[in-house]
């Protein structure tokens, strides 16, 4: 098999592969974004009991493997008659992994605001979800940036775990080429090529964010 | 006529830790009151009882008639009636010299953008600022940014204003900008409560001077007969260290 018939046989193969990862990713970021701005604000304004058991589940989420979590969702809760398809479960499991990271990122940075600032909003009238989200916020998320883009990143390679639950995202359709041409390292090379290349698009989105978010820290 | 800001023996604890004690006092509508008093006399905490940035356990200040410590009182809706100036500055980083001007006036009182940012921008010049309307906090001076904090807050048409060590954090060839733009202020009849070391200004300009000692205040009186002759020791001597220089 020659180098042509390998990529004509492969590339296509390792595309769908690739656009299953850029769904799971995307999925799990925005959704993760969304549940780890929640759980940090719970966190944050002390809602009783919530709090709580937002920070059970933080400490629940970045104390156990991704791997183990994945088998949870997927082969252990239809035990009690929950059963999802494989890639809501594989989107389920990245989302409340990496929202349990993203939500500590931004409860940190959230505190990092000064306290002046929070008095300075309360002062003009603004009540604490205004003041959070005009005042807080804004400066919070240019301080979370880079955190947040180094759990995004690690989502982006995370995604390979999914392919133990029978997904055919880019890990498991490499394997499954390998098993075809018996070509194992120009193949995982390219896979690993693949990964690298949505890395470094996605080093890219956080770089045009960084710079938005100094235009106002200009001297 | 009631007092426009009236304290009714405030007291307030940090845990174990009293820092106010039976504070009593009133600021009248138009009224210019200097708060003073060695650092750790709690006239910051006091000021902040005010509008509520400190909560305080016993007695009771009074707002244009409002109750502030009264749990079912609207305290975002107090607070947009009662200016707030800080040591610090405390403008929004993120957000233009414009946006500061106007971010509240649109969001808390829910006037049309056009009609803040006209608001916004005659405060602006009338701090003698209108060329740095575009600019960012952080390409101001300290005095600038400080005097960029006052039209924010005179922007919500305060009944009142607080003013917390409103010079303290400025290098002092900046103070006398931010005091000028206050001293212009007193003048057009607004109600002030200053925390500040400015005994200059306070004989310039204030109506009346409260000094306070470990959370108590050990006088309140006009400001001729606080120069002039405080009753108590604790004042004379914070008076002769301080109008030493």
């Amino acid at each position: 098999m020659n180098w042509w018939e390998l990529f004509a046989t492969a590339g296509p193969v390792l595309l769908t592969g690739a656009l299953y990862t850029l769904l799971f990713a995307v999925a799990a970021m925005v959704l993760g974004l969304a549940l780890g701005f929640a759980v940090a604000l719970v966190r944050v304004a002390r809602v009783p009991l919530v709090s709580h058991l937002a920070a059970f589940y933080v400490s629940a989420m970045r104390g156990t493997p991704l791997l183990v979590q994945i088998f949870v969702i997927y082969y252990g809760l239809p035990g009690v008659g929950i059963e999802f398809e494989p890639v809501t479960a594989g989107i389920l499991a990245l989302t409340l992994n990496v929202a349990a990271y993203l939500s500590e990122s931004m409860r940190g940075a959230i505190a990092g605001v000064e306290k002046g600032q929070w008095d300075a909003a309360l002062s003009l009238g603004f009540t604490w979800w205004q003041s959070m989200r005009y005042v807080v916020a804004p400066q919070a998320l240019r301080l979370a940036v880079p955190s947040l883009s180094n759990s995004l990143i690690s989502l982006i390679k995370d995604t390979s775990l999914v392919s133990v639950i029978t997904v055919t995202e880019l890990m498991l359709a490499t394997k499954e080429v390998i098993a075809q041409t018996f070509q194992p390292l120009p193949l995982y090379l390219a896979a690993a090529a693949i990964y690298w290349a949505l890395s470094a698009s996605f080093e890219r989105v956080q770089k045009r964010v960084e710079a938005r978010l100094e235009r106002a820290h200009r001297r | 006529m009631s007092p426009m800001i009236s304290i009714d023996n405030v007291s307030k604890w940090y845990g174990d830790f009293q820092v106010l004690t039976d504070c009593t006092t009133a600021v009248a509508k138009g009224e210019v009151v200097v708060v003073c008093g060695p650092s750790g006399s709690g006239k910051s905490t006091l000021i902040k009882c005010v509008n509520a940035l400190e909560p305080f356990q016993k007695g009771s200040i009074i707002v244009d008639g409002i109750s502030v410590g009264d749990p079912k009182t609207d305290l975002p809706k107090l607070r947009s009636r009662v200016g707030m100036v800080f040591q610090h500055f405390e403008l929004f980083p993120h957000l233009s010299i414009t946006d500061n001007l106007t971010i509240a006036q649109v969001k808390v009182l829910g006037r049309q953008p056009d009609e803040a940012r006209d608001k916004g921008l005659k405060l602006l010049d009338r701090v003698g600022l209108a060329a740095h309307a575009a600019k960012y906090p952080g390409q101001l001076s300290g005095g600038q940014q400080q005097r960029v904090a006052i039209a924010r807050a005179l922007a919500m048409d305060p009944i009142a204003m607080l003013f917390d060590e409103p010079t303290s954090a400025l290098d002092p060839e900046m103070i006398n900008e931010v005091l000028d733009v206050m001293t212009q202020l007193a003048h057009e009849g607004m109600t002030m409560m200053c925390v500040t070391h400015e005994m200059g200004f306070a004989r310039r300009v204030a109506d009346r001077v409260i000094f306070m000692d470990r959370g108590m205040i050990i006088e309140d009186c006009a400001k001729d007969d606080f120069f002039g002759s405080p009753r108590s020791e604790r004042a004379q001597q914070f008076l002769s260290k301080i109008l030493q220089h």
